[in-house]
């Protein structure tokens, strides 16, 4: 290549942060050379057709998301994220880890509450959570499983860790992008994709569906399973349908059930019909009128009772967000070590707790270089990034936290690592966070190869939620086994191609014979020409 | 299946059908308004947007037609809106249809807002006639049998029953002679399949006979009409409270046989009010639909006073 010569990747250059594609010296990273070299064989034009074809796709197909009452295409970023073989050994146990401790944390906090006379963590703590349900307390799910499904998000620092950066327990939402996202680019890079050993991720659906079963109450043999959705204008629709489509379940709102005599049952054109396991997609507020908000117009009265009886199975399980609770993230190393007596895999993002005096106090001072959240908030919605907020948000931040410090955390600003992403002027490093989706079927936790990465489409931003402008890219694991590379196959591997084609197609009696003749014409014309 | 999905489904039915065919529809009285040279054009306009039931200020304009009934999005009784409100019902009922048809009925909507009053307004109704094609061969392709399958049957040919009394009434406008025979057969697409059956020119009676009673034609009013109670028996099966979805078979029962067991000179005689029996039997069976299927009985309503 002459260095006149214009690719896609002419004027590529990481900024500060760890960049996954490009070292600083430009050298391409082993995980990517496939990607770069595939990329850089294109015109520019070319990557922006192929972007434009993969969101046309995409709109055909309905993938979107509701923003602010409008239905909108999910960005999804022609440039794929791909995760090293050897990187996935380390954030699969990882996560599956974290799972089993967050499983073990939730069956202590909702029973016996060792982990506070041990004086692990401090009983305020959990007392003062806002998603700490009495309610909830002394339901034993049926095997055991609280966290059936949970999306565990990851960032990479400016050294190339992998740490956990919050940990969503309750209603984690993106596994459809994946699995709509691996369709999309598989159908527009097939060679890469094939020639690269890309471990895929459409066995998801058949592992929830698993999963679910296996948590029915009675060890029922062939449960009805439903997945509850809050219904269309939900932001979210998408993946509801889609998961429950991919199941093989029915799609269920809070008016489509009904409880008697402590059972549920969905209406259906043939009456009623027996619900055992619930996957629901509405969070704890909104689950039932009668346990949780009286208003509440997407639950169903009573299924909060029936769990409790046990004829029913709520998954996630109701109570869940107390240990997501991102000041309870702050003691997951030495939970880790309580309950599994093991070193955490993935480290945390370091944190102050600011109801700590001191380091409420040291957290005062540097509040410009810092960020703050809030420790329930979801989607990015309260965060502030100190270096970039305004002197008044700064004030007003300060006032919230001394108002109420158990409500807010405050972590370094971590430049997250950064991904080559098409933008108006070609391919830039944009940052990217990963979530993998872990399905917990009560003997194993099972994790997602691959997972949601969320990119933020502005340069320099640092939240990635869709709510806030974000995008995704579909994320390749590699180290998936292929069999396509032997060269000569042993006899014995050959397919079998008796039986195929063995019945000859039919056809329209004239039309064999008008061709045949036709043939025939030909052949004897051959000799004189 | 449950009771909320198989209400989207039947709408998908009846909104498609029904796009379908007031295209169908205005494409006749564009072409009357063309042809017949002494029409007065402000009542055939104000006489079609009363049979399809919407309201209007006279004088109505050609533009207030194509407006009302084929362009505007805000107006439920357009066919953009109603191809719209399909998507939004398949949007409901995503998990039980197939992708094809999901993805057919949302590329619709898509392209909706490309058809502007500025084209030609033919082409239009030949795009919506083709999209409604294309759903309907994809339903047929790729969905099983069952409740999925009966329910939006149902409401295709409830609307199509409706909707070709609803054509067939445009023969007595104000202000215009209305379109002849042949150009109401070439609207439901009955020509060929009349001259086949009927193997003579088009007369008054013959053509009437073949549109409202015609057992083997699947545009006939009388042939839907059996279709719905068909069908209705299909979705009942086995199970013995038959007594909501008798109601509404029988309504649609009475309007068949009254076509059937009747001079079609007697009804020729009074088309217009044959036609509101046919339109008003259709109502009242997708009322009863509805209760029996859609809000079951046994609804238990969570009221906040209880608390």
């Amino acid at each position: 290549m002459t260095a006149d010569q214009q690719t896609p990747w002419t004027g590529y250059q990481p900024v500060q942060a760890w960049d996954e594609a490009v070292d600083l010296e430009g050298r391409v990273r082993d995980p990517y050379r496939r990607v770069y070299a595939e990329i850089d064989r294109m015109s520019g034009e070319d990557l922006y057709s192929r972007a434009e074809a993969l969101a046309s796709t995409y709109l055909a197909q309905g993938v979107t998301f509701d923003h602010a009452g409008e239905e909108r295409p999910f960005p999804l970023d022609i440039v794929p994220r791909v995760v090293g073989a050897h990187e996935w050994e380390i954030i699969s146990p990882g996560v599956a880890q974290r799972v089993r401790t967050l499983e073990a944390f939730l069956a202590d906090v909702y029973g016996s509450q060792h982990c506070v006379n041990d004086g692990v963590v401090p009983r305020r703590l959990i007392a003062t959570s806002q998603y700490f349900y009495r309610e909830a307390a002394a339901v034993d799910p049926a095997n055991g499983v609280r966290v059936h499904v949970s999306g565990i998000d990851l960032v990479r620092d400016q050294h190339g860790i992998w740490r956990v950066l919050e940990d969503n327990v309750r209603v984690p939402s993106g596994v459809s992008y994946v699995l709509s996202n691996r369709r999309a680019m598989s159908q527009m890079f097939p060679d890469m994709f094939g020639a690269m050993g890309v471990r895929p991720v459409l066995e998801y659906s058949q592992r929830l569906r698993a999963a679910l079963a296996r948590c029915a109450p009675n060890d029922i043999d062939d449960p009805t399973i439903v997945v509850l959705t809050p219904g269309v204008f939900n932001s979210a629709y998408y993946e509801h349908s889609l998961l429950a489509r991919t199941m093989g379940v029915e799609l269920v709102e809070g008016r489509d059930l009904e409880t008697h005599n402590g059972r549920v049952y969905m209406r259906t054109t043939a009456g009623r019909r027996r619900v055992d396991v619930i996957y629901r997609r509405v969070d704890d507020d909104y689950l039932d009128p009668v346990a949780f908000r009286p208003d509440s117009a997407l639950g169903a009265p009573g299924i909060v009772h029936a769990a409790r009886l046990g004829n029913v199975t709520i998954a996630n399980a109701v109570g869940n967000g107390v240990a997501d609770d991102k000041l309870i993230y702050t003691y997951m190393p030495e939970l880790t070590r309580y309950y599994l007596g093991e070193e955490p895999i993935l480290p945390n993002v370091d944190t102050w707790r600011l109801e700590e005096p001191d380091a409420r106090e040291e957290v005062m001072d540097r509040l410009d270089e810092l960020v703050v959240k809030p420790v329930d908030g979801a989607g990015g919605k309260g965060v502030i990034i100190g270096p970039k907020a305004s002197r008044e948000e700064l004030d007003t931040a300060r006032a919230q936290i001394l108002e109420d410090p158990r409500g807010w955390i405050a972590q370094p600003v971590i430049q997250l690592s950064t991904v080559p992403t098409l933008t108006d002027d070609g391919l830039e490093p944009r940052h990217v966070d990963l979530r993998p989706f872990a399905i917990n079927d009560g003997d194993d936790v099972w994790v997602l190869p691959g997972g949601l990465t969320r990119v933020a489409l502005a340069r320099g931003q640092l939240i990635v939620n869709s709510s806030q402008g974000g995008g995704s890219k579909d994320t390749w694991v590699l180290g998936g086994e292929r069999q396509r590379g032997v060269k000569t196959p042993p006899p014995e591997s050959r397919v079998e191609l008796g039986g195929i084609g063995a019945v000859p197609q039919a056809a329209h009696p004239d039309d064999i014979e008008h061709g045949q003749q036709q043939q025939q014409q030909q052949q004897q014309g051959e000799p004189t020409c | 299946m449950l009771s909320r999905i198989a209400e989207s489904l039947f709408w998908i039915g009846r909104y498609v059908e029904r796009a379908d065919n007031t295209a169908r529809l205005l494409d006749v009285h564009l072409n009357v308004l063309l042809e017949d040279p002494w029409v007065d054009e402000p009542s055939a306009n104000a006489s079609l947007l009363s049979v399809m039931n919407c309201e209007y200020e006279a004088p109505v304009s050609r533009r207030d037609v194509l407006a009302t009934l084929a362009f505007d999005p805000e107006r439920s009784s357009s066919i953009a809106w109603t191809l719209g409100a399909a998507r939004e019902n398949a949007r409901r009922a995503r998990e039980v249809i197939s992708t094809e048809v999901w993805e057919s009925l949302n590329t619709t909507r898509n392209q909706l807002p490309r058809w502007t009053a500025s084209a030609r307004p033919h082409e239009y109704f030949v795009w919506v006639r083709e999209r409604a094609a294309v759903v309907w061969g994809l339903h047929s392709a790729t969905t099983s049998r069952d409740d999925a399958w009966h329910f939006m049957e149902l409401g295709r040919s409830l609307e199509r029953a409706d909707m070709i009394a609803r054509l067939l009434m445009t023969r007595h406008f104000e202000g215009t002679t209305g379109p002849n025979w042949t150009t109401l057969l070439r609207s439901c697409s009955a020509h060929e399949a009349y001259l086949r059956t009927v193997r003579a020119l088009v007369t008054e009676e013959r053509a009437a006979e073949f549109l409202l009673v015609d057992r083997m034609f699947p545009r006939s009013i009388a042939y839907n009409l059996q279709k719905a109670e068909d069908t209705l028996g299909l979705i009942e099966g086995a199970s013995n409270s038959r007594a909501l979805s008798d109601r509404a078979r029988l309504a649609l029962g009475r309007a068949r046989t009254n076509l059937e067991y009747r001079d079609v000179r007697d009804v020729l005689d009074d088309l217009p009010g044959q036609m509101r029996e046919v339109q008003s039997a259709c109502a009242v069976a997708s009322d009863l639909i509805r209760d029996r299927y859609f809000l079951p009985a046994s609804t238990v309503l969570w009221s906040q006073e209880a608390l």
